[in-house]
């Protein structure tokens, strides 16, 4: 069978359209928890650090203006500044807790972009295409969370070593977190959640009653990131 | 008569200026011959035909672009039922090609085009290391 342009753009067409309908009978709502008593077990602890910046090709800049990262960690009262109750801030002060893209239910990144290159996927990620991002960091200065860097250099020379499944990125271009998207898309857990010692990060379906991240949601008590922003974080912390 | 030496030597200059393309292109060697592309070993059948590859293969990339990146489609079934990993440096170099040097970037240079896939897609074999 020799295929032509019609039939080729036709067949790529439906396999999208597929892949919508099974995402319309089986909903999906990523969403992680974060047991921060678990994770502040091993002090200086960087597994989910490494393990992400590995294999997303994240360079390591020494100058904080320069930096770029997808998960990182934020002392207690940096991450949660809304968190008023003084005695518990005693407890938490300068602990570090692992931070990342939130994945908010309205993010406000999405809503400023002017190209379509950052949007919200039916499953909840907010996904980035970095082939449309002209680099104007609308999205950087929209975020709450810091979750945003903009490659100010050129990456490449900063990575000791490359992983040649994953796509490096450019100058002047943004990124952050996906939640592993490219790794979901195979059936595995984030690279940080599979990383994990203390197993502290659960990753799994918000739909689903059944899923550990429901289970965790119904018993425990969580926080989320300055949720007086009204940006429905999708990342949750047991303090 | 007297200017017969000038007219003599403008049209000799010119001639040799319109003719020059084809002098600068026989001492570079440059023949209608086309570059000498390495075909893939291992793989047998293109993820389509040889010629809708040759006239739309970028096509063919932006749509698996597009649709791995913004639709989560990262399975491609080729014309001829095989089921492939939408990946430029993991299908196309590694399974397929073999070496984005001897294939793509040969008939890139010969046709003058420039892609900047690679600027943050990485060639397998640059991989360790920084490259550049
Ligand atoms: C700014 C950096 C950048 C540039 C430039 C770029 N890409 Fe990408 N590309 C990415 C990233 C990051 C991904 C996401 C990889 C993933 O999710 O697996 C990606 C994914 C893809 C994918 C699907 C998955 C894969 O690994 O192959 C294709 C196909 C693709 N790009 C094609 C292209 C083509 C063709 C060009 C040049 C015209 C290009 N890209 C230029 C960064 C880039
Ligand atoms: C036989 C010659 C040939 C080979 C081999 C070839 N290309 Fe191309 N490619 C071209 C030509 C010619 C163009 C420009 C077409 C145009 O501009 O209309 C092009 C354009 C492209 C573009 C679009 C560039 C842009 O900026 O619009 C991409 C992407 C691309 N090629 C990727 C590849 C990759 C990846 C490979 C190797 C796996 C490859 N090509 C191998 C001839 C070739």
């Amino acid at each position: 069978m020799i295929l032509d342009r019609k039939s080729f753009l036709r067949l790529t067409g439906l396999s999208v359209l597929a892949r919508k309908l099974v995402a319309a009978v089986t909903p999906k709502r990523w969403a992680m928890v974060v047991d921060a008593r678990k994770c502040l077990q091993k002090e200086g602890c960087q597994k989910c650090i490494e393990a992400c910046h590995r294999m997303h090709n994240v360079p390591a800049f020494a100058e904080p203006r320069h930096e770029v990262r997808w998960i990182w960690k934020e002392p207690f009262e940096r991450a949660f500044p809304s968190q008023e109750n003084l005695y518990s801030q005693a407890a938490f002060r300068d602990k570090p807790f692992p931070v990342f893209c939130n994945h908010c239910d309205n993010p406000p990144c999405v809503r400023v972009c002017p190209t379509g290159a950052t949007w919200k996927r039916d499953d909840g990620i907010v996904m980035m295409d970095w082939h449309r991002c002209i680099g104007c960091r609308y999205c950087v200065a929209a975020c709450p969370y810091g979750s945003r860097s903009f490659n100010w250099l050129d990456p490449r020379p900063r990575l000791t070593q490359m992983n040649a499944e994953f796509p490096t990125r450019t100058k002047g271009v943004v990124e952050k977190c996906t939640f592993c998207e490219e790794r979901l898309a195979r059936g595995e857990a984030p690279a940080c959640v599979e990383a994990c010692p203390e197993k502290a990060m659960v990753f799994g379906n918000l739909a689903d009653p059944a899923s550990e991240v429901r289970q965790l949601l119904g018993a425990r008590y969580t926080v989320r990131r300055k949720p007086e922003l009204g940006t429905r974080p999708e990342v949750y912390y047991i303090v | 008569m007297r200017d017969r030496g000038w007219i003599y030597s403008g049209l000799g200059l010119f001639l040799i200026l319109v003719t020059y393309p084809f002098w600068q292109n026989l001492r570079a060697g440059v023949t209608s011959k086309g570059p000498d592309l390495r075909r893939p070993a291992e793989a047998k059948q293109c993820v389509m035909p040889v010629s809708y590859m040759r006239t739309s293969h970028m096509d063919l990339l932006a749509s698996w672009r597009e649709n791995a990146v913004r639709d989560g489609v990262r399975t491609f079934q080729s014309a001829d039922g095989q089921t492939y990993n939408v990946s430029l440096s993991g299908t196309c170099i590694t399974q397929c090609h073999a070496s984005k040097e001897e294939f793509c970037d040969r008939c890139h240079n010969y046709a003058s085009v420039s892609n900047y896939c690679w600027d943050c897609h990485v060639d397998p074999r640059q991989a360790h290391g920084s490259a550049r």
